[in-house]
């Protein structure tokens, strides 16, 4: 038994999140796309209650899987998904995107190789329990969280606008 | 005994507590049922089932039968996977939201206290918020995995009624947490055991919360994603046997629980007046709990029944104005005030 229990627990979600994670690039079907995706949020979700992050964990589920995804299943399903209707991809967009993608890992993979990362220390934290991160966001970040709450309201005036506009 | 470093005393703990939460949710949300009818019954001046076993007690028993013995039909082109999905996740949500709810205080037993709430996270009301977040999937995947535009209509007005609905229930807990000062449901209750119930600080955030609830269960007056003389019976039309009565049983359970966290956040949970000052012993003092708070309970999910054999569906463009026009701005005009009285109050 070399293993801890928080690392068996940490394998199984990292396989459960790379798998579902791959099954919304690979899957035909937009729906099933959208379903692995709601998996993936909430193996994700797990990795942030294995740091001791509940709060952001239920944030997440709470927003990610619970309302985006709502909203993402909603025009899905409301899209009359027939595959003879899709637009045939090119083969030359096939490989642009596989290029790019790639050189996006290459920067990703070289920006990350030498970072430290503080965060990821293998000791339990408690900044990521509600009070803790309340009295950060609230005391030493307050004005960009406020600025951000701005610029949410904005895109929701503009949301509207755009929609009013027929 | 530690295996694996593994508390095996707690998990036993634990997994009983959770088996004997699932069987009573399963029982009431059974006898939901029967008392639904019954209640009918009683408003519109009949008798109701009296047929199984005394008063139609067995009714329920004769009702799961039948449901598990009808045919089994999947449409044909439906998809397979995901029409038995549906079913799935949404008797699956209805049941974890016990988790978080404190059924009664801390049992003493052979000198071992064994607390009667599942998990006390430190995020319990979030928690429901998200699960309640969830509960749509069920619908909104059965009814397109069903291929059949009635189905089809009635996801589409499961998700935007729930999302919309969703908002003025957030917005009504902010104002409950500002006063509460935590997001723990035990701790929640145990401010009111010491003081007075939170329906009498925040009435408005208690109706508000209380009229989300029936449209996040899907209850009447606000069932418009089963409507059954506009869409056929909505996101189960073409669901037949046991996976129809998962999504019948998935409302019960709901309602259940959704009448639990009512009673809990707003009137007491498991405390009741006088309860610390009756001399009995704690344990006696736990189980009385449970009693209230299974009491208050019963009333909410009477409450439920009552509205449902009361007042008459409201249409589509009435329940997104209320929704979005009514309920939000009052929530927010409540948050507003209960956060300026809270802050007068520290001056």
């Amino acid at each position: 038994m070399g293993m801890s229990i928080q690392q068996i627990i940490f394998m199984v979600l990292s396989v459960i999140a790379l798998v579902s994670a791959l099954g919304v690039v690979l899957s035909k079907n937009p729906v099933t796309s959208v379903l692995c995706l709601i998996v993936t949020f909430f193996t994700i979700a797990g990795h942030y209650i294995m740091m001791n992050a509940q709060f952001l964990a239920v944030v997440h589920i709470i927003v990610y899987a619970g309302a985006i995804m709502v909203l993402f299943l909603y025009v899905m399903m409301l899209m009359n998904m027939n595959a003879d209707l899709e637009p045939q991809k090119r083969n030359w967009l096939k490989y642009a995107g596989a290029i790019s993608g790639g050189a996006l890992l290459v920067v990703l993979v070289a920006a990350l190789r030498d970072a430290s990362m503080p965060a990821l220390s293998p000791q339990s934290t408690d900044i990521g329990l509600i009070k803790n991160l309340g009295q950060t966001l609230f005391k030493q970040y307050v004005v960009p969280f406020e600025v951000s709450s701005i610029l949410f309201l904005s895109a929701m005036v503009g949301a509207v606008v755009i929609g009013k506009k027929d | 005994m530690t295996l694996l470093s593994i508390d095996w005393f707690f998990i036993i703990e634990k997994v009983l507590l959770i088996s004997v939460v699932l069987v009573l949710s399963l029982v009431v949300a059974m006898y939901s049922t029967w008392g639904e009818r019954k209640v009918a019954a009683w408003i519109q001046d009949r008798l109701g089932p009296n047929r199984a076993g005394p008063m139609g007690l067995l009714q329920p028993l004769a009702d799961g039968g039948k449901l598990f013995f009808k045919e089994e039909i999947i449409p044909t082109n439906a998809n397979k996977f995901l029409f038995i999905l549906g079913p799935s996740i949404a008797m699956m949500v209805a049941c974890m939201t016990s988790a978080v709810i404190p059924w009664g205080d801390t049992l003493v037993i052979a000198g071992h206290p064994v607390s009667l709430q599942v998990a006390d996270v430190n995020i319990g009301v979030l928690f429901i918020f998200g699960v309640v977040s969830m509960g749509v999937y069920g619908i909104m995947i059965g009814g397109w995995a069903s291929n059949n535009k009635y189905s089809l209509m009635a996801s589409v007005r499961a998700a935007s009624q729930i999302i919309s609905y969703e908002l003025p229930m957030g917005l009504a807990l902010i104002a409950l947490l500002m006063l509460t000062g935590t997001l723990s449901l035990k701790e929640i209750v145990e401010q009111q055991r010491h003081g007075l119930w939170n329906v009498v600080y925040q009435p408005l955030g208690f109706f508000i919360f209380l009229i989300c609830a029936f449209a996040e269960c899907n209850r009447t007056p606000f069932d418009l994603p089963e409507a059954e003389n506009e869409l056929n019976g909505g996101y189960h039309l073409e669901y037949s046997s046991m996976k129809l009565g998962f999504f019948l049983f998935a409302e019960y359970i709901n309602m259940f629980i959704s009448s639990a966290l009512i009673a809990t956040m707003y009137f007491g949970g498991y405390a009741f007046p006088y309860m610390d000052s009756l001399g009995l012993n704690p344990n006696m003092v736990t189980i009385l709990g449970f009693l209230a708070l299974f009491l208050k309970t019963l009333f909410f999910i009477f409450f439920f029944m009552w509205v449902r054999w009361t007042i008459p569906r409201f249409r589509y463009d009435q329940l997104m104005r209320l929704g979005w026009k009514v309920l939000i701005p009052l929530a927010l005009a409540n948050m507003l005030i209960t956060g300026a009285v809270i802050l007068a109050r520290q001056h």
